[in-house]
């Protein structure tokens, strides 16, 4: 079957669209693009729907299965959120990047094959760094820089992987291993730098708040979340995953408590959420990767929505530190609202959306009986109320008054809240339409009392202890240092030292050598002036002898 | 923190936050309460001891949060750090 378009190259061709067209036509390319994609998305059947070669090589741009199609809708329909969110305020540059960008992340979730996932794992970070880079502020370029280089590095090691694998087995397609050998390994470490896992984790808290707040929406759902796709088609069940998961979700309630950016709290809680899908596939049983898929879905959907409602506070007031907002429900009710849903969804409140899928993966370390795994996810669900759930909405909306009276979201964002809003509640009520799309069939019932009454014990005492700890909680005009410290301060200094010694060797060289020289050429100034060796006149008689001399050697050599 | 003329707005009001701790604490027993009502088994045996979740939730995040609070003698740094 080979007449099939990939859905992927849809959002490419409006992006280029988007970028020469103006007025209403340009909006509603924006608008219908995504749409049309979606619609694409559900054309393309089970197994590989198109294949073709490249340089040589054979590739299948195009396979379907029901976790790839599930990955690719929510991220068409991110594009028409983000779309409809962004149309009238963004630079037509940043739209036109970020629906590349969405192109890009639908690619990955259709690629067949390791050469097409690559390509457009490449597109990706290029256009994502260009919507970094329109924040349009000397920190968004800075910060976009930082990113890009992360994001090449990562991309190298990806590749290195895939060409391993190729040599070593002669198969590209995308199909599940283990990191057992050098191979895979870069290929398990290209995936988990996108997915922003340790070490490498603060790349996404750097670049991402620098981002327009229209730009932050979109780069908050496809970068990291088609690294939990690439994870699940490609390591399923690989056990290392479960603890580099749960270092993420710690990760990011930890540094989220002490974030003053209200986008950067957000930022360090994708982290924190990636990590649940992250311990997720490592589990690997059926029920786990589903609760990955699912949470995948859901977290698009609410993150984008956390972010919105933050964009519109930067939108409206220029401001995204916690200690310069406050308040600010008085005026902006409606993004106050469409932020403390986000708020529930995230922290899996029953009746959200996060409560439907997020429950999964704790049901899958309860099934396969790891307990640490399980008090850890748990105690994590109870921070994730903590630092997102309530921090983000108290110290943004409430709080104190900062005197600031803004007005509330202008209609397309609004109507972009209200549209996500209303899917994390629906999805929280009526969470069947999502569990069919997953993977494997759910055998799953969510709201069983006992369980929404333990959820709702963990998530309100996780409530009383902010509120008691509100002195703790206060905000100061501070970052905290992460891995990131280590290239932008230790190795600049450490290249500075460098480049410094260096010069310094030089310099002592040069001194060294200039002196010698200087000394030789006294020498021979020496030997060449006045009465110097080489400057006496000699007398004839002298200079007879010593012609004889040379003579007589060159005669005896001669003969000899 | 300057107060603009005329904000009294009912949320702000010290004796609506007054009674919305008042329901807040009512809330929290109810939510521990009913599970007289619905028992959870539990599938590690503490887990569903009476009002687990409740402890567990609290004491995890004052643990995270005196956690954070240690290491940000650390690695707090002044937010024009990075600028300088």
């Amino acid at each position: 079957m080979n007449e099939m378009v990939p859905p992927g190259l849809i959002l490419f061709a409006a992006a280029v669209l988007i970028a020469i067209t103006r007025g209403p036509l340009r909006n509603a390319i924006v608008l219908g693009a995504p749409l049309l994609t979606l619609w694409a998305v559900w054309q393309v059947p089970d197994g590989v729907a198109l294949t073709t070669t490249f340089l040589d090589y054979p590739i299948e741009p195009v396979e379907g299965s029901p976790v790839r199609r599930l990955f690719a809708s929510v991220f068409a329909i991110m594009a028409f959120a983000g779309g409809l969110f962004a149309f009238r305020h963004a630079r037509p540059l940043e739209l036109a990047a970020a629906y590349a960008y969405a192109g890009g992340a639908i690619g990955v979730s259709f690629a067949g094959d390791l050469i097409t996932l690559f390509l457009f794992w490449e597109l990706m970070a290029i256009f994502s760094t260009i919507v970094v880079w329109c924040g349009g502020t000397e920190a968004s370029r800075a910060a976009g820089i930082r990113y890009a280089i992360v994001h090449l590095m990562g991309g190298i090691i990806l590749k290195v992987g895939i060409e391993g694998v190729y040599i070593h087995t002669g198969t590209l397609d995308v199909q599940a291993m283990m990191a057992t050998n050098f191979d895979t390994w870069m290929i398990l470490i290209g995936i988990l730098i996108n997915a922003a896992a340790p070490p490498l984790s603060a790349w996404l808290t750097d670049a991402y708040p620098e981002s327009s707040p229209t730009g932050a929406v979109f780069l908050s759902a496809f970068t990291t979340k088609t690294a939990v796709l690439a994870l699940i088609l490609l390591f399923p069940g690989e056990p290392v995953l479960v603890w580099v998961g749960l270092y993420m979700v710690f990760y990011g309630i930890i540094y989220a408590l002490l974030e003053n950016d209200a986008r950067r709290i957000l930022a360090y809680s994708i982290v924190n959420q990636v990590g649940f899908m992250v311990c997720a596939v490592g589990i690997g049983t059926q029920v786990a990767l589903n609760g990955a898929a699912a949470h995948a879905f859901a977290h698009i959907i609410y993150k984008a929505l956390l972010l919105m409602s933050a964009g519109v506070v930067l939108t409206r007031t220029g401001k995204r530190k916690c200690t310069d907002l406050g308040g600010l429900f008085r005026t902006m009710p409606l993004t106050c609202i469409c932020g403390i849903v986000g708020a529930l969804a995230i922290s899996s409140f029953p009746l959200t959306s996060g409560y439907t899928t997020k429950t999964l993966i704790s049901v899958a370390a309860e099934e396969e009986g790891l307990a640490l795994v399980w008090f850890l996810l748990t105690a994590a669900s109870a921070g994730v109320f903590l630092h997102a759930g309530i921090k983000f909405p108290w110290f943004v909306f409430f709080q104190k008054d900062s005197g600031m009276r803004p007005k509330d979201a202008p209609w397309n964002m609004a109507a972009a809240m209200v549209f996500f809003a209303a899917l994390c509640i629906l999805l929280g009520v009526w969470p069947e339409p999502i569990y069919a799309l997953l993977p494997y069939p759910v055998d799953f019932e969510a709201y069983k009392a006992g369980k929404v009454v333990f959820y709702l014990q963990l998530l309100l005492f996780s409530g009383l202890a902010f509120f008691l700890m509100l002195p703790w909680m206060k905000r100061t005009l501070t970052i905290t240092l992460d891995i990131d410290w280590l290239y932008r301060v230790m190795l600049r200094r450490a290249s500075l030292a460098i480049v410094d010694g260096i010069g310094r060797a030089r310099e002592r060289a040069e001194a060294w050598v200039t002196g010698r020289l200087g000394r030789l050429r006294d020498r021979l100034a020496d030997l060449t002036a006045g009465d110097g060796a080489l400057a006496r006149p000699w007398a004839i008689g002298t200079t007879a002898l010593w012609i004889a001399v040379l003579l007589t050697g060159y005669v005896v050599i001669y003969y000899v | 923190m300057t107060k603009p003329p005329g904000d009294d707005h009912w949320l702000a009001r010290p004796a609506t936050i007054r009674r919305l701790w008042l329901l807040l604490i009512v809330i929290l027993a109810a939510t521990v309460a009913v599970q007289l009502v619905f028992p959870e088994k539990g599938k590690f045996g503490i887990d569903g001891w009476f009002g687990f979740a409740a402890g567990f939730g609290f004491l995890a995040c004052v643990a995270m949060v005196v956690f954070a609070k240690g290491l940000g003698v650390f690695l707090k740094r002044k937010d024009t750090y990075y600028d300088e």
